[in-house]
C-alpha cells in the first residue's frame, strides 16, 4: 500500500476515535511529536518534585508533612507512567533521561521558580497542578492509546494534589495577619507564572494545526487558559484573597473572565533557560543520579548473584 | 510539510528551546550505570480478589522481585491491587494488528454463536 493510503486509514481511525496503539502504523511525525511531549511531559512531573521537596523537612506539622511527601510520591509515579508511555513508541529510557540531564529536553518552565515559603506549597497545588490538570484531563481523550490511559491514571491522582493546595491556602487566609500576607504574598508571585504555563497565545501560532487534526491536542493554550482563569477567579473568593491583576473582570457579554496581558518576555526567557532556577534544577537531577549510580549498580550486582544462584539449584 | 510549529501547552518545539548546556563533564555521556542492563517488565493487577489480572503498565527492575516491588509503588499506592503479575516485556509475543482483518476473519459470519440469532416465541422465558 502507497504510504498515502496508510496515512488516509491513519487519519480516518483519528476522525472515527479509534485510539492508535504502540503497534499500529502510524506517521513518523506523529510518532515523534508523542515522543517529545510525553517525555516532556514526564521530565515536568520528575523536576517537578523539586521545588516542592524543598519543603518536605520543614513542613509546619507531620500531618502536612505526611501529605507533601504522598504528594511528591505521587508525581514520581507520574514521571514513571509517562516514561514508559513514552518507551511504547520505541525511545529508551536511558536516552530521555541523557536528554534531560544534558539540557536538551524540556519540562514545564514552571519549576524554575523558587519556593520561598511555607504558602507557595499551597499556591502550587491549587495553581500549578490546577493549571496542569487543565491540560491532563484533555490528555485522558488524546488520540494515542498508552499516553491517554496513563492520563486517566494521573487525573483519578491529581485531584487531591488541588484540594491540599488549596486547603493550605484556606488555614492560612483564616489565620494571623503574618500568615494572609504570606498566602497573598504567594498568590502574587504564582498567578503569572501558572498561566504561562499555557504556553503563547493562540494567535502567536500561524503554521499548521497538525497536533489537533491528529487529536494528541484537543484543546487550545487559550482556551485552556480562560478555562483555568474562570476556575481560579470563582474560587479564590473563599480565599478572600485578590488575583495580582487590575483587568480581571467578568464579561456579561463573553460569559468569560477578562485578564490582562502576560509578560512573555518573562515567558520566553525563562524557556530559554534563564529563569531564576533553571540551573539549581538540572544540577539536582543530574546530582541525584550521580550519587544513585552505587545503588544501581548494586541492584544490577545482586540480581545477576541470584539469577546464578537459581541457575546452580537447577543444575 | 510544515509539521508541528505550533507551541501547544506542554510541547515546546525544538527550535524555541533552551541553548543546549555544555557540560563537558556530563557524567551520562558513556550510558554508564543508566541501568540500561534492567530489563522492562510488564505489569498486571489483580484489582479485588476474584477479578482477573489486568495490564496496568510497565517499568524497569533488575529482577522480578524488585519489579513486583517497584510495581507496588508505582502502580498499586492507593490499595489498587491485591496481586501482582510481572512478565519480562521481550516474553510477551503480541498479534500483529496488520493482520487483524484475516485473523479475526473465522468468527465474522457466525452470528449463530449469539443468542440473538434465535427466534422464540415470547411466551418462553428466561432463556
Ligand atoms: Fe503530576
Ligand atoms: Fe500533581
Amino acid at each position: 500500500m502507497p504510504v498515502q493510503d496508510f496515512e488516509q486509514l491513519f487519519q480516518d481511525k483519528i476522525d472515527n476515535e479509534i485510539k492508535i496503539e504502540p503497534k499500529d502504523w502510524m506517521p513518523e511525525a506523529y510518532r515523534k511529536t508523542n515522543i517529545r511531549q510525553i517525555s516532556q511531559h514526564a521530565h515536568s512531573e520528575i523536576v517537578g518534585m523539586l521545588p516542592e521537596g524543598n519543603w518536605i523537612s520543614r513542613a509546619p506539622s507531620l500531618k502536612r508533612k505526611a501529605i507533601l511527601l504522598a504528594k511528591v510520591q505521587d508525581e514520581a509515579g507520574h514521571g514513571l507512567y509517562l516514561y514508559s508511555a513514552a518507551e511504547t513508541l520505541g525511545m529508551p529510557r536511558e536516552e530521555m533521561i541523557n536528554d534531560l540531564h544534558s539540557g536538551k529536553a524540556k519540562y514545564s518552565s514552571i519549576f524554575n521558580y523558587p519556593t520561598l515559603t511555607w504558602a507557595d506549597i499551597g499556591a502550587i497545588g491549587w495553581l500549578v497542578d490546577g493549571a496542569a490538570i487543565m491540560n491532563q484531563v484533555m490528555l485522558t481523550r488524546t488520540s494515542y492509546g498508552p499516553y491517554a490511559r496513563a492520563m486517566v491514571r494521573i487525573c483519578k491522582e491529581e485531584s487531591f494534589h488541588q484540594r491540599q493546595g488549596f486547603e493550605i491556602l484556606l488555614v492560612l487566609s483564616r489565620g494571623t495577619t503574618a500568615q494572609k500576607a504570606m498566602c497573598q504574598d504567594a498568590i502574587n508571585r504564582w498567578w503569572w507564572p501558572a498561566l504561562m504555563m499555557f504556553g503563547p497565545k493562540d494567535s502567536e501560532s500561524t503554521n499548521s494545526d497538525q497536533s489537533m487534526k491528529w487529536k494528541i491536542k484537543r484543546k487550545t493554550n487559550d482556551e485552556l487558559r480562560q478555562n483555568f482563569v474562570d476556575m481560579i477567579a470563582e474560587q479564590i473568593k473563599t480565599l478572600g484573597m485578590k488575583l495580582p491583576d487590575d483587568q480581571l473582570k467578568w464579561n456579561t457579554e463573553r460569559k468569560h473572565y477578562d485578564f490582562g496581558e502576560i509578560d512573555w518576555d518573562e515567558f520566553w526567557q525563562v524557556v530559554k533557560g534563564n529563569g531564576p532556577c533553571n540551573k539549581q534544577r538540572l544540577e539536582a537531577r543530574r546530582k541525584a543520579w550521580e550519587n544513585g549510580e552505587w545503588v544501581r549498580e548494586a541492584a544490577a550486582a545482586y540480581a545477576r548473584k541470584r539469577a546464578d544462584r537459581q541457575k546452580d539449584k537447577a543444575a | 510539510m510544515n509539521f508541528i510549529r505550533k507551541f501547544y501547552y506542554g510541547d515546546i518545539p525544538d527550535q524555541k528551546g533552551s541553548d543546549e548546556i555544555k557540560d563537558a563533564k556530563n557524567p551520562l555521556a558513556g550510558g554508564r550505570g543508566a541501568g540500561h542492563d534492567w530489563p522492562l517488565w510488564e505489569v498486571f493487577i489483580r484489582s479485588k480478589q476474584g477479578l482477573d489480572h489486568k495490564h496496568a503498565g510497565s517499568l524497569h527492575a533488575a529482577d522480578s522481585q524488585m519489579a513486583i516491588e517497584n510495581a507496588r509503588d508505582v502502580y498499586t499506592r492507593r490499595m489498587e491491587g491485591v496481586s501482582i503479575w510481572v512478565v519480562e516485556s521481550k516474553y510477551i509475543h503480541a498479534s500483529s494488528p496488520d493482520e487483524a482483518a484475516s485473523l479475526y476473519e473465522p468468527a465474522n459470519d457466525k452470528v449463530y454463536r449469539h443468542p440473538t440469532f434465535y427466534d422464540l416465541p415470547d411466551e418462553v422465558n428466561h432463556m
